[in-house]
């Protein structure tokens, strides 16, 4: 039978299976075949919280979602046009998010046993019981294809089951027209080392899956995505935990200074602490502390005594830190603190992401007690977000506070990888010993920043501390009016970094009926949903917020044109209670909340919902099940 | 002495030309009148230029409590932190710098109650930090309520009728905590204080004295039962390497270990000989837990270098591991081949 090969502009696939079925190398795997093919993407790796839930449970499912296209991709894609699913579990967690008419590939062999079936709530068998029938179902025999085609490579029967991901690839390759090639030099370079016979089974297994999915009537129709336009260059995938990692290890290397880490274990800002512990051989000093404030603590330390000095947490975390983030601003020291949010409050949940500590940074301490605050936005740009925080903190000698979340932390994307070279270099403002003149460590510059005197400078010893200071002296000072000067003069500090801030970009309309105004990780999203409102003639525009405190000092004027001014935010509308107090009346009166807390991002469908309706925000839109 | 990574254009100070006034600030001394804090202040200054270090290589950092004001009268660097938290501070600032002399003021709330957990852990890691702990029994700054040595029964303002929590002994719990030296002195006996100063900075490790101190405000006289002139020489034993531990007003006591107690007693030297003394080993772990938990009045309280046993340190040990990552790529990589490791593409 000859097979139909169709075009398309963009595709997103999901790969789900138990814990234990290596869904994440799959799609890891497809998604460098794809990269390398030249289609931009973006992927979102979803994997449950236990860390080994029982086989075949709702709760060990584990999900890979990638992206793929030949235009420009923002998301990870609302709903999946592909399902791999691998056992019960996996079709029952994931098919509410297949679309309509989406293809569903499913390994039949799990669902002809009873336990399995139960295991993920099923009486009967979904593939017999006509529930499936708004979907393009392709039921294959994954499981017994792989076994047989891999039987004389003699494997155990549980190594031989194992790799039947690879089958899965193989089909799946072979249905959207990639070729196996990336795959079989992974398998060749990396498995074979470690254990030819599964480097054997797993190449089997992936021409079989191939193979099948050429020459079995089932599929009738296969598909191509071309290549996107991207800009030229050097390109790798990287997730956002990485680039951070990478940025602080920039920012340190274009400040001349050593990079210190203090961190606790934490979902999931921990692989920032497992990347930044791997490189030691660029003198990277990593430090996992007892505790959450001993953690930010030995940063403060580091910072006293010179270094970049970096704390990683989330949100619990960030509670545990407040009361040191106020040592740090007392003492105007340097420090950037990185929260990767998650869904709160409390424990909450550890594995999913929110937007709903923006506030908690802004004011989540006693006292008047201002510091920056910077978002990322995408996975890649962790790594600038993390230069421009690095730079702030030195810059206004201030700790600041870098926001990212479990979304784009985890969510991997192509980066065009930078030089170097082409970076700014970033001062070092270390004080040096002036003749006759006594050293005063609350003197200021024109950003209002302070010398930073480190230990082993001669002439320069002085002390720091939390008690209020005399203004230039640095001396403990519990005098009325110098403790007033010195609280404005720490509030203005932080404001003065919006002298440096760039102008701000309107994407989409310059002005028109509705614009964005957004933060963080559902940069993606909002982008993605201006792109196809102003595609079909709507006069919308987007901000994106890099700068959380202080706001650049002319987005009020960028807003003005605009009918609708619209905050979507993964929490009960916290950017849009600051800019309702921050902004002009006249703006802030056009001020919409659109908030979403479900541990989920933003569908792009569900923005571009908002600009046909003001009533309907995506948290009425989906109510909980 | 170590050239400032930081500066190696600037020289560093000559060491040898400190003096005890080199250290002290213009900054009023605000503890109490008769406050045993001024004692050990005066001590630190006397001891620190004997130690052949520039001053600029001191930083004295602190948490909260009265005896946390202490690095205000110091004219070294210095941070005055937040209330528990200055082993973390001080941690970060040695492995950082590892060339500084990190020396950690506190006391028995700052290191026992609220900073409980960093104290053990910087022990257990053994970074070295000279830890002074000020241990009065009493929270000072805050008015007088008991505190976690505060011994049972204490009445104080939040314990009316008296305290009904067990004390910790601070050097048992630093033992417990795989401290690599741990020494006791008191706040008003000048000498002992100076030389039990000079020996945790001559230890390699965290260092850890506890320096019992009288409060004279909200617990005054909590340890006269040992220190009172009419009963120190049978109350206390001076501990000191290789020798007798012998005390009393001739030395006419000593202390024997009871092997079929696992205990110390007390026996007089003329009935069961001077060879029967136990002589202080300080490398050995079981005897110096034996000798801190020694309490007044049935037994001497044991003072001195307790327990010193070094080890690699943790700034060491992680300075090496650099050094090691580096030596097996052949020196410092490039940025640039990190940003563009893993798999790339070209486009």
């Amino acid at each position: 039978m000859a097979k139909v090969l169709e075009q398309r502009e963009h595709v997103t696939i999901r790969f789900a299976g138990d814990s234990g079925d290596g869904m994440q190398l799959t799609g890891t795997q497809f998604t460098h075949t794809a990269a390398l093919l030249g289609n931009d993407i973006a992927t979102f790796p979803d994997f449950p919280a236990e860390i080994r839930a029982p086989i075949g449970t709702l709760a060990g499912v584990s999900g890979f979602q990638v992206h793929f296209a030949s235009e420009q991709v923002f998301t990870p894609g609302d709903a999946p046009d592909v399902l791999v699913a691998m056992n019960p579990a996996a079709l029952r967690v994931n098919l509410k998010d297949l679309r309509e008419g989406g293809a569903l590939i499913i390994n039949t062999q799990p669902f002809s046993n009873a336990k399995n079936l139960a295991q993920a709530g099923y009486a009967a068998s979904p593939l017999e019981d006509g529930s499936l029938a708004a979907y393009r179902v392709y039921p294959v025999d994954i499981t017994t294809m792989t076994l047989t085609a891999i039987a004389d490579v003699g494997l155990n029967q549980r190594a031989a089951t194992r790799c039947k991901n690879f089958f899965a690839l193989g089909l799946v390759y072979w249905m959207f027209h990639r070729n196996l090639d990336h795959t079989v030099r992974w398998i060749e370079e990396k498995q074979r080392k470690r254990d030819p016979l599964v480097a054997d089974a797993n190449l089997k297994a992936l021409k079989a899956g191939y193979h099948y999915g050429e020459t079995a009537e089932v599929f009738t129709h296969h598909y191509v995505v071309n290549a996107a336009p991207i800009r030229p260059g050097l390109y790798r995938n990287i997730t956002g935990n990485e680039a951070l990692g990478l940025g602080l290890m920039a920012a340190a290397e274009l400040s001349g200074l050593e990079l210190f880490l203090g961190s606790y274990p934490i979902t999931p800002a921990s692989d920032v602490l497992h990347f930044l512990s791997q490189q030691k051989a660029y003198g990277v000093k990593t430090f996992q502390a007892e505790d959450e404030i001993a953690a930010i603590c030995a940063a403060i330390g580091a910072a006293f005594a010179g270094g970049l000095a970096v704390t990683t947490t989330s949100g619990p975390g960030m509670a545990l830190k407040a009361e040191a983030i106020g040592l740090a601003l007392m003492m105007e020291l340097p420090l950037v603190i990185c929260n990767i949010q998650r869904g709160g409050p409390s424990t909450g949940l550890p594995t999913k992401t929110e937007q709903s500590d923006l506030l908690q940074g802004l004011f989540g301490r006693n006292g008047e007690s201002p510091i920056p605050v910077v978002a990322a936005q995408s996975p890649s740009d962790c790594f600038w977000a993390a230069i421009e925080a690095a730079r702030i903190a030195l810059r206004h000698m201030t700790p600041v506070l870098l926001l990212s979340d479990g979304y784009i932390a985890n969510g991997s994307e192509p980066w065009l990888v930078p030089q170097m070279s082409d970076l700014p270099r970033i001062a070092r403002p270390f004080a040096l010993p002036q003749e006759g003149a006594p050293f005063r460590p609350y003197a200021r510059d024109e950003d209002l920043g302070r010398p930073w005197a480190v230990p082993g400078t001669p002439g320069l010893e002085h002390r720091l501390g939390g008690l209020e200071k005399q203004h230039e002296t640095g001396a403990v000072s519990y005098d009325a009016a110098n403790h007033e000067l010195m609280v404005k003069l720490r509030a203005e500090k932080v404001a003065r970094v919006a002298r440096h801030v760039p102008p701000t970009e309107v994407a989409g309309a310059a002005a028109g009926e509705l614009v964005f105004v957004s933060w963080g990780g559902t940069f993606g999203a909002v982008r993605a949903a201006t792109h196809a409102l102003t595609a079909a003639g709507r006069r919308v525009g987007h901000v994106h917020l890099r700068h959380l405190n202080p706001l650049p000092a002319d987005l009020a004027a960028r807003l003005e044109g605009f009918g609708r001014v619209v905050v979507p935010e993964l929490n009960l509308g916290q950017l849009a209670l600051l800019l309702r107090a921050r902004l002009p009346a006249a703006v802030a009166a056009r001020v919409e909340s659109a908030p979403k807390v479900q541990g989920k991002p933003f569908k792009v469908g569900e923005l571009v919902a908002l600009a046909q309706s003001p009533a309907q925000s995506p948290s009425n839109m989906e109510s909980p099940q | 002495m170590s050239q400032n990574p930081l500066y190696p254009s600037l020289p560093p100070t000559d060491a040898a030309a400190l003096t005890a006034k080199s250290f002290q600030t213009d900054q009023d001394v605000r503890w109490c009148p008769g406050c045993g804090d001024y004692s050990i202040l005066a001590q630190v200054h006397k001891v620190l230029p004997s130690l052949g270090i520039p001053r600029e290589d001191f930083v004295f950092v602190s948490g909260i409590g009265c005896s946390s004001r202490f690095p205000y009268y110091m004219n070294t660097y210095g941070l005055h932190t937040i209330h528990g938290r200055a082993p973390a501070v001080a941690t970060g600032v040695k492995a950082l710098r590892p060339e500084l002399s990190v020396w950690l003021i506190t006391g028995d709330g700052d290191a026992l109650s609220i900073g409980g957990n960093h104290l053990i852990h910087l022990l257990r890691r053994n970074v070295d930090i000279k830890v002074l702990l000020f241990n009065n029994r009493i929270y000072g700054l805050t008015k007088g309520q008991y505190s976690p040595t505060s011994e049972q029964g204490k009445r104080t303002k939040s314990s009316p009728m008296g305290s009904i929590e067990e004390p910790f002994n601070p050097l048992a719990l630093a033992l417990g905590a795989r401290a690599s030296f741990v020494a006791r002195s008191i706040d008003i006996e000048a000498k002992h204080l100076q030389d039990t100063l000079a020996a945790a900075a001559a230890h390699k490790g965290t260092a850890l004295v506890e320096i019992l101190q009288n409060c004279n405000i909200f617990n005054d006289g909590a340890f006269e039962g040992i220190t009172d002139r009419k009963v120190k020489a049978e109350r206390q034993v001076h501990l000191a390497a290789g020798q007798p531990a012998l005390f009393g007003a001739e030395r006419e006591l000593g202390l024997v270990f009871d092997a079929e107690r696992l205990s110390f007693r007390v026996a007089r030297v003329a009935e069961v000989g001077l060879e029967a003394i136990y002589v202080h080993r300080p490398d050995n772990l079981v005897a110096a837990q034996l000798l801190a938990e020694l309490s007044a009045p049935e037994l001497p309280a044991a003072f001195g270098v307790l327990y010193e046993r070094p080890r690699p340190t943790y700034e060491e040990q992680l300075a090496a591991q650099l050094d090691e990552a580096r030596a097996r790529v052949g020196g410092r990589p490039s940025m640039q081949a990190l940003l563009e490791a893993g798999e790339t593409w070209r486009v």
